[in-house]
């Protein structure tokens, strides 16, 4: 038995050329085919391509959709952020548990069925989702998530449960989902039609330079929330003197609230990858690489099929349109469960084949980014921007929007309203517009830009999305007044500690400190003197912290103390004698209790 | 000389060389910066953001942020040193920490960090985590309880050694520091030798059969405060213009 194991991690290891940056790939792979990568596999793959075992260990215990312990053959994930639960995820978790006779984190006696909870796997347009190994199913309820289980054990397939395919491209034969698009605006941009290699053949018809420039006049800023300009990024990795440079596409949304990548990656890949060689062409790569989200492992099929097809037509390869000397490939690499890596240094760790942790800055990217070669790393959204701006022209493109924001941005809208899903709008419009369109009612909180964004209150429903004001990646959660603000930032923090990869102190530690007072608050256990402590210890993860993630990761707390000031007063207690609100003398003696045999005089009531 | 570049640290005029950092150039100017994962002669990491400075207003960890000409680094304020101490706490309630019966006590460079930042109790609730202790190594012991997870041990294996004992597993609060084996650190070529032996600022990564050698009183942070050596000049004179 051991031997076939060997046997079959050496020939998943040859396929990769035994080579130790594939290691994400090998994982991957290795789960597909046995499961799970016991410590023995662990062993045979460090042989295999020659790294420390530790190292193998290392990125196989960073990624949640990995494990070293045997797993069921369907492994079903069911999404536990704070949009499914408001839409009754509890319940589902409830009857997947009953169903399956085990509860979450649990594997059934037969090994057919894992259980676990996983957060935003984005669909929360059609909450609450799982994904039953790489199939997502969406719109669950009690009665559904009974009916899968029985489905895929009667036929002991996933391809055969009974699936009502979804609209668009996700009925295609190649991806074959339940997922539905929920476009809901189409602007000029992103959803207008697009005819293959049209913009890509205008760039070829202009210089590298000129490409770049066009990039700069038409002022487009980063997408990913950041909002870099994107044309004096690509200047920098054209004038870097490392040699291999490459064009990465970030396509890891994994923002609570996000899914506007997935309705792109669905209707408008090509116009991904039209921007990507574009990208390649301007700053001198031949290597692309788009890093998918585990996530969206259902759509892997059907992107290869898309850049076979443009392999074909020639816009992908060598001597791309007939253009001597420009070559340029894309290879996918998928990810396995790591929220972090949507972090663009933490990205290019990945697709190393290590642990998704983010990189020391300087040296930036564009510098040394992959492998220590210049990189340019963009957003999905950005480089379908690129491709149109050299479609149409950047003067076209920086017409629309605001003057600091030019162009479109897609708003992912989920949580208390009427027509959750993708709207593609010019920049600049107001938050109350667009809870408007998406038919929100009594909206008490609005999310701004996911759990990394800003929870803002009614008295700024006048301000604009755009990078001058309320900037954002595109997330936009709504509240109404039934939600309590304080328990969605709770949640958002549960997500943050999970998330954290560990690396720095304040976000590794302090993100549980703010979860654990935030929790005691939310629980009217809190004393005023805990809204001081929140106050410092969330600007101390702000300032001190490596990355974005834990850059951001106070928010929730910050951003609620800042609009929802009274919901924290209201709830916190002055305290009581001389004990602390949060003090649970009652607990604190159970166990003295227990050893007694008695209760006790004072908290035993 | 070429490559000479100016800039300030709390109004003090530095002079520094490029491609240093700004936590190298403060020392060799005698001036300490606060930090626990920056060891000489060892990559810099940038982990613990005990050195968090502000250059030119933001925040920046000093061991990884290079010098540039002209810049404002402000180093020893009131509000720096109450952000440094709440990363230390951060440290202690994280982990088990039993400074009055640890043998490095003394020599531990967390405890003598929160001495010289004024640490008193933590302000924050005990972690009290369950974490396992490799004692499998015949003349070294991994006491995970102590670990700060500052990454010496595997960069100095790394870098010095030409080993790679040393590695982390997990992620977030489930990271931990692991040995290169299967059956932990007997599993490896640790040796008691390996420059990695030494480079532990806590307890966690220690020598069998070598502890409470030294009497209480004596040892190293007994009498001065950590970072003496930067301030009086003999760390400069050491590094000789190495990192």
């Amino acid at each position: 038995m051991a031997e076939t194991q060997e046997s079959v991690i050496r020939g998943i290891c040859g396929r990769f050329a035994n080579d130790r940056t594939r290691l994400m790939d090998i994982l991957l792979e290795a789960h597909r085919r046995l499961g799970s990568v016991s410590g023995e596999a662990v062993d045979a793959i460090a042989r295999a391509v020659s790294l420390p075992r530790v190292e193998v260990e290392s990125t196989l215990s960073f990624y949640a959709f990995f494990s070293p312990r045997p797993r069921g053959r369907f492994v079903i994930r069911l999404c536990n952020d704070i949009i499914d639960q408001m839409h009754g995820a509890e319940r589902v978790g409830r009857a997947f548990r009953e169903e399956l006779g085990i509860d979450f984190g649990a594997t059934t006696a037969d090994g057919l069925f894992t259980l676990e909870h996983t957060p935003c796997i984005g669909m929360c347009d059609q909450a609450p989702a799982a994904l039953i190994n790489d199939k997502v199913v969406t719109n669950l309820s009690s009665d559904r998530a009974r009916e899968l289980v029985e489905s895929v054990r009667a036929s002991g397939d996933v391809e055969h449960m009974k699936l009502t395919l979804g609209n668009g491209n996700n009925s295609h034969p190649l991806v074959r989902a339940v997922v539905r698009n929920n476009l809901r605006e189409r602007g000029p941009v992103i959803f207008a039609p697009l005819v293959r290699g049209t913009a890509l053949r205008k760039a070829l018809a202009e210089s590298a330079t000129e490409v770049i420039k066009s990039i700069k006049v038409s002022r487009l800023r980063g997408r990913g929330g950041a909002g870099f300009p994107t044309g004096m990024k690509w200047e920098f990795a054209r004038a870097a003197t490392g040699e291999n440079k490459i064009v990465v596409c970030n396509a890891d949304e994994g923002e609570p609230g996000t899914f506007k990548d997935r309705v792109i990656l669905t209707e408008a890949a090509d116009l991904v990858f039209e921007g990507m060689t574009i990208a390649g062409y301007g700053v001198g790569a031949a290597t692309g690489i788009v890093y998918l989200r585990g996530e969206y492992a259902y759509l892997l099929a059907f992107l290869e099929s898309l850049l076979k097809e443009r392999r074909e037509a020639g816009l992908l390869g060598r001597n791309i349109l007939g253009k001597q000397g420009f070559d340029f490939d894309i290879r996918i690499q998928l990810g396995a469960g790591a929220y972090i890596c949507g972090e663009e240094t933490a990205l290019l760790s990945s697709c190393e084949g290590k642990r998704g942790d983010p990189k020391n800055r300087p040296p930036f990217p564009a510098q040394s980014g992959y492998m220590g070669r210049p990189t340019v790393i963009n957003n999905v959204e950005t480089f379908c921007c690129v491709a149109r701006i050299l479609e149409n022209g950047p003067g076209w493109f920086s017409s629309i929007g605001t003057n600091d924001s030019t162009g479109t941005k897609l708003y992912s809208v989920s949580g208390d309203c009427d027509r959750p899903g993708v709207y593609e709008l010019p920049f600049g419009v107001r938050v109350s517009d667009l809870l408007n369109m998406a038919g929100a009612q009594e909206t008490a909180a609005v999310q701004v830009g996911g759990a990394s964004g800003q929870m803002i209150g009614p008295k700024d429903f006048g301000r604009t999305l755009r990078f001058d004001d309320l900037a954002t990646g595109g997330a936009v959660m709504i509240f109404n007044k039934q939600r309590d603000v304080l328990r969605v930032a709770k949640a958002f923090m549960d997500f943050f500690c999970e998330e954290s990869c560990g690396y720095c102190t304040p976000c590794r530690v302090g993100n549980r400190l703010l979860r654990e007072r935030l929790g005691q608050v939310a629980d009217g256990k809190g004393s005023p003197e805990d809204l001081a402590y929140l106050q410092k210890l969330g600007e101390t993860v702000k300032a001190t912290s490596r990355c974005g993630l834990g850059q951001t990761s106070a928010q929730p707390v910050l951003t609620t103390l800042r609009s929802f000031r009274s919901e924290y007063d209201r709830r916190v207690q002055t305290r009581p004698a001389d004990l602390l609100p949060s003090f649970d003398g009652a607990a604190a003696v159970a166990m003295a209790e227990s050893l007694a045999q008695r209760r006790s005089v004072y908290f035993g009531k | 000389m070429s490559g000479e570049i100016t800039f300030t640290i709390d109004g003090t005029e530095v002079r520094g060389q490029a491609g240093q950092s700004i936590l190298q150039a403060a020392a060799m100017a005698s001036i300490y910066i606060p930090h626990l994962c920056a060891k000489r002669g060892l990559t810099a990491w940038g982990s613990c953001r005990v050195c968090t400075v502000l250059v030119n207003g933001r925040p920046q960890a000093a061991c990884i942020q290079p010098i540039a000409e002209g810049i404002v680094v402000e180093n020893d304020t009131e509000g720096l040193r109450a952000m440094r101490r709440e990363l230390i706490e951060m440290l202690f309630v994280e982990g088990n920490h039993f400074c009055p019966f640890c043998e490095k006590s003394g020599n531990c460079e967390l405890q003598a960090m929160g001495y010289r930042l004024g640490m008193l109790a933590p302000q924050y609730p005990y972690f009290f985590p369950v974490r396992d202790v490799d004692a499998s190594h015949p003349d070294l012991f991994l006491d995970r309880n102590r670990c700060i997870l500052c990454a010496r041990c595997v960069r100095a294996s790394q870098e010095l050694d030409g080993k790679n004992v040393y590695g982390f597993v997990g992620r977030g609060a489930d990271k931990h520091i692991a040995a290169n084996a299967a059956n932990g650190l007997v599993g490896t070529d640790a040796a008691v030798t390996d420059m990695a032996s030494e480079a532990c600022p806590v307890g966690s990564l220690m020598k069998k059969r070598v502890g409470y050698a030294i009497p209480i009183g004596q040892r190293m942070y007994d009498t001065k405060p950590i970072g003496t050596d930067i301030e009086s000049g003999s760390a400069r004179a050491q590094a000789g213009g190495g990192r």
